[in-house]
């Protein structure tokens, strides 16, 4: 028994068709801001609850799957849950509420133009996320891929101003340049060598190519796969900071960086196998390359004033902590980075919604005009200040949990160069984070207290409630973690 | 009874029907003739390759003659997708034709306009039916004098000018390519391919040969705007009436491949090389840079015909490509690439005919917006739009997959990789498009564009719902291809030494 309300095929099915819904409801529903975003919250509580019900089903051991669509002669396009995928599925719809919410108060508050944009595009958005996290195979995985990247397009672009169509072609051009140039030639030359693109538990690639044309591929999929970021390809994501920061979050947290990560990850276990990436070191590139993209985007967060930028460079240093754990491809490494998708979801989206609450309220976007930011906005900075630790990965917050899997795992592999990475990461980590908290609450306040829209303060608290019960109750993505390297 | 004369049948239909079309002098009368002709013709295209698919080519002697005199059309797994393609074509095309003729033709001229689909349609499948390389020029001939009328009948006064400049290549290119015939009639003694392949392991000197293949490749490649011959293609496009250039762009170069890899593979043999490169190889090349030049000028275009002309000779480049790379996955690719392009750029053409009639203009910075005030057309062009850049989920994306799976399989990465590559160029020719039909605050034109008449979007819908469809199951268009690509492959074996 599963302890499944639905059958495992139709919560899969729902899950999509929940998003796609609403999508459309949305655009029904133009002319009543009110219904608009009442149809928005109803969907996201909709597909949160049929995401549960389907966790109850993963943790019981079942695995569902659905076939969508047969596409040709050994190609199809099927939706297939695994552990990994679960996590993934779980963290975007939760955080879909959560954003929801916020989102409502903060196009409200800011009275942000093309709303009805702004909320169908996000629900599309979802939908190709949880077509994504729940693909059974690689072409499904591209298909939503893809959706996912011009979905996002015209909320990147929502602002219309001269400078947002730029970062739009800027975003455009490299998720799908990459994507077209080195993802699906990846993906076909998979399907050429080894005659399947489904998913397996270990990989399927074992012994069918060689170590050196192994590295090449792993890198087709690394940079083909550009919403994780990795330098050099990650410039799309700081110019991508002039959406709306409900936007950001979606970039940062719910879905497309993690969409990103989510690929890589999911190539590395599925698709190669960590075994066969170990005995071939195929993957020892890329722990370099890694590296390199976390200390050299945290010098450049270093020196960033803009808040939204400076949070941009850590997302692209935290990503790569996650690549750089896949790449070290053993079973503690792995864990550790689906442990930091979660973790950095939850503390990500806390900082952005935090940055946009004092936006909303104080139009305030510089570092260097925070001062005392935090006197007048308690519970906004206090969650700010929350996920910060997080990102640093001090306990008792979520942050401590990937890294300390990711930080024995690199002592285990005696891989000093990974140890030296994560400890001057973590430092640099604090220079960037700490001051802002410092000048928020010790330098004087020079106005009243006001927050944010309540809509607004009542999501970030929740995510940021939400960091802190990730690091006390970690059982769940614990145990799919787990799962996902069977230990 | 009529089933044995399907193959006769497929080009004769819409042959009377233009003549009744043409007899009939009226507007009307002469749309309903040339729709059921049509229609008619759809039907029995269908009809042939059901009997292909379940039994195997068909052969069919006009007038019973025996096919050392007389003229035998074959329908086999190669040339009964391009029947079916073009039927379909023609059918959507006469559709969408009837509400656009009173905007772009003079009505004195409307049932000649009628007369010539038909007969461009007539000489279009003859060319596919026709199993004779003299009788298969006879069928060209009669395309390309109905596609120069067509072309002609465009009321913008460029569009002579067009139809001249294609009537000269058009011409020279016909001429070329009954020179090859003649050569080599005077190799083998038969214009019947079947008796050509035989009887070719005898010729003991080639050179009549390589002549006859240089001359009719070289015509072919005119008719088909294969790079660097395509120079007549962007204006023909441009200034033709918006029914003409639908039709002509899903179907009169798609034949003309057709034809080319009827040569290449079954008569002259695809691996030969001539001198020291492979003709593969010099197809290989010019379809390279057709892909990227193509592109690269569509790129610059601001009338969205044009952009949409350049685009074509691009999206021929992969169909060569696909036939260069002459493995299994390559020419399916190819075959796949005929189909499924001409249902995304009779899409495209269509829902840019409609903005055309409706807010009188084509160019793209005329248009800012359009998308707000025909959000249906506006639609259409976006769907065929993503299906060249070849996105998932669209017809598109499949074509490409094959290709670059037989490029792979060939052992050829950095192959699989420029295909791609290229397809990046059209993301930024139609990111241009979606970018400022969509994003950009309405032009004038675009504010005062009236509501089209269903039976124009009705078609263009079709298409680009076809173009999801196949690009979601493409079960059906990849079964005729690969079947194509089978029959190919498995007569070339190299007829020439």
């Amino acid at each position: 028994m599963t302890g499944m309300l639905l059958s495992g095929e139709a919560s899969l099915a729902l899950a999509l068709v929940i998003p796609a819904l609403a999508a459309l409801a949305i655009i029904a529903l133009a002319r009543h801001p009110n219904l608009r975003e009442a149809a928005t919250l109803v969907a996201a509580l909709a597909l949160f609850i049929v995401v549960v019900d389907l966790l109850t089903g993963v943790l019981a051991g079942a695995r569902p799957a659905l076939e969508l669509a047969h596409l040709a002669p050994g190609l199809s396009i099927a939706l297939h849950v695994d552990p990994l995928g679960m996590l993934f599925t779980a963290i975007a719809a939760t955080l879909w509420v959560a954003n929801s919410v916020y989102s409502i108060g903060y196009m409200r508050g800011n009275d942000e133009p093309r709303q009805t944009t702004f909320y169908a595009c996000f629900a599309i958005a979802i939908f190709a996320t949880m077509g994504l996290a729940l693909a059974g195979n690689l072409l499904t995985l591209f298909l939503f891929y893809e959706i996912l990247s011009l979905s996002t397009y015209p909320l990147v672009t929502l602002k219309r101003s001269r400078e947002a169509m730029r970062a739009g072609r800027i975003y455009l051009l490299t998720l799908i340049g990459a994507s077209m140039i080195l993802l699906l030639p990846a993906i076909i030359w998979t399907y050429a060598i080894s005659g399947t693109l489904d998913f397996a538990p270990g990989g399927f690639l074992a012994g069918r190519v060689g170590p050196e044309a192994m590295a090449v591929l792993l890198g087709l999929y690394v940079f083909g796969a550009a919403k994780a970021a990795v330098m050099p390809l990650h410039r799309w994501l700081p110019n991508a900071m002039v959406a709306p920061t409900p936007v950001s979050a979606l970039l940062h947290a719910v879905a497309v960086v993690k969409a990103g990560v989510f690929t890589i990850l999911k190539v590395v276990v599925s698709v190669f196998g960590i075994e066969t990436l170990q005995t071939t070191g195929s993957s020892a590139w890329l722990v370099y390359v890694a590296g390199f993209t976390i200390i050299a985007a945290s010098f450049v967060a270093l020196s960033a004033d803009d808040l939204k930028r400076r949070l941009a460079y850590s997302t692209v240093s935290q990503l790569s902590y996650i690549v750089m754990a896949a790449a070290l491809a053993t079973p503690l490494a792995v864990i550790g980075a689906a442990l930091h998708i979660a973790a950095h979801a939850v503390s990500k989206i806390t900082l952005f919604f935090a940055a946009g609450s004092v936006y909303t309220a104080e139009h305030v976007t510089k570092v260097s005009a925070m001062d005392g930011i935090g006197r007048r906005m308690p519970w906004t900075m206090a969650a700010f200040t929350i996920g910060a630790l997080s990102m640093i990965g001090l306990p008792p917050t979520a942050g401590f949990l990937g890294k300390w899997f990711m930080l024995g795992a690199a002592g285990g592999a005696a891989n000093w160069f990974a140890v030296g990475v994560i400890i001057v990461s973590t430092v640099l980590n604090a220079a960037y984070f700490l001051p802002i908290i410092f000048r928020a609450f010790m330098k004087p306040a020079n106005g009243p207290v006001r927050e944010a829209p309540l809509a607004m303060v009542v999501a970030l608290t929740a995510t940021a409630a939400g960091t802190i019960l990730l690091f006390l109750l970690p059982d769940i993505p614990l145990r799919l973690a787990r799962a996902m390297v069977g230990v | 009874m009529i089933a044995a004369h399907l193959p006769v049948l497929v080009v004769l239909l819409p042959l009377f029907g233009g003549l009744l079309a043409a007899l009939s002098r009226h507007n009307e009368a002469a749309f309903w003739i040339a729709l059921v002709a049509s229609i008619a013709t759809l039907a029995a295209a269908a009809a042939l390759a059901g009997q292909v698919m379940a039994g195997g080519p068909i052969s069919y002697r006009i007038g019973g003659w025996d096919p050392a005199l007389g003229i035998e059309y074959r329908i086999d797994a190669v040339s009964a997708p391009i029947l079916l393609l073009v039927a379909a074509m023609g059918v959507a095309a006469i559709v969408y034709a009837r509400r656009s003729v009173t905007v772009e033709i003079i009505p004195e001229r409307v049932a000649w306009y009628y007369t010539m689909m038909l007969i461009c349609l007539a000489g279009l499948l003859g060319m596919a039916a026709s199993g004779d390389a003299f009788n298969i020029f006879v069928f060209l001939e009669i395309s390309s004098l109905s596609t120069y009328t067509l072309i002609a009948l465009g009321r913008d006064r460029r569009a002579l000018l067009a139809a001249y400049q294609y009537l000269i290549v058009g011409t020279i290119g016909a001429t070329f390519y009954v020179i090859g015939v003649g050569l080599l009639y005077l190799s083998t003694g038969t214009l019947n391919f079947g008796l050509i392949v035989e009887r070719l392991p005898e010729i003991t000197s080639p050179r009549a040969l390589i002549a006859a293949e240089a001359f009719i490749v070289v015509g072919i490649a005119l008719k088909l705007a294969l790079f660097p011959l395509h120079a007549w293609l962007p204006n023909a496009y441009a200034y033709a009436p918006s029914s003409a250039t639908a039709l002509l762009a899903s179907t009169a170069t798609k034949v003309a491949v057709y034809l080319l890899a009827r040569y290449l593979f079954a008569v002259f043999g695809i691996q030969r090389s001539v001198g020291p490169i492979s003709v593969a190889d010099a197809l290989m090349a010019l379809s390279l840079l057709a892909m990227f030049a193509a592109s690269l000028a569509a790129i610059f275009q601001n009338d969205i015909k044009r952009l949409l002309a350049f685009s074509s000779v691009a999206q021929i480049g992969y169909i060569t490509l696909g036939l260069a790379i002459a493995n299994e996955a390559g020419v399916t690719g190819a075959f796949l690439h005929i189909m499924n392009h001409a249902l995304m750029k009779g899409a495209a053409f269509m829902a840019i005919g409609a903005i055309l009639i409706s807010a009188g203009s084509s160019k793209l910075d005329e248009l800012a917006g359009i998308g707000r005030t025909m959000p249906v057309a506006a639609g259409a062009l976006t769907v065929a739009g993503l299906a060249l850049i070849g996105v998932p989920g669209t017809s598109g994306f499949v074509s490409k997959w094959y290709l670059v799976l037989g490029a792979i399989e060939a052992g050829r990465l950095w192959l699989a990789i420029l295909i791609v590559a290229s397809s990046v160029l059209a993301v930024l020719y139609v990111g241009r498009i979606l970018e400022v039909i969509w994003f950009r605050e309405p032009a004038k034109r675009s504010l005062e564009a009236q509501a089209v008449p269903l039976s124009l979007l009705a078609p263009t819908l079709v298409l680009a719902a076809l173009t999801i469809w196949f690009g979601l199951d493409a079960g059906f268009p990849v079964e005729l291809a690969s079947s194509a690509a089978k029959a190919l492959l498995g007569v070339s074996k190299g007829a020439l030494p």
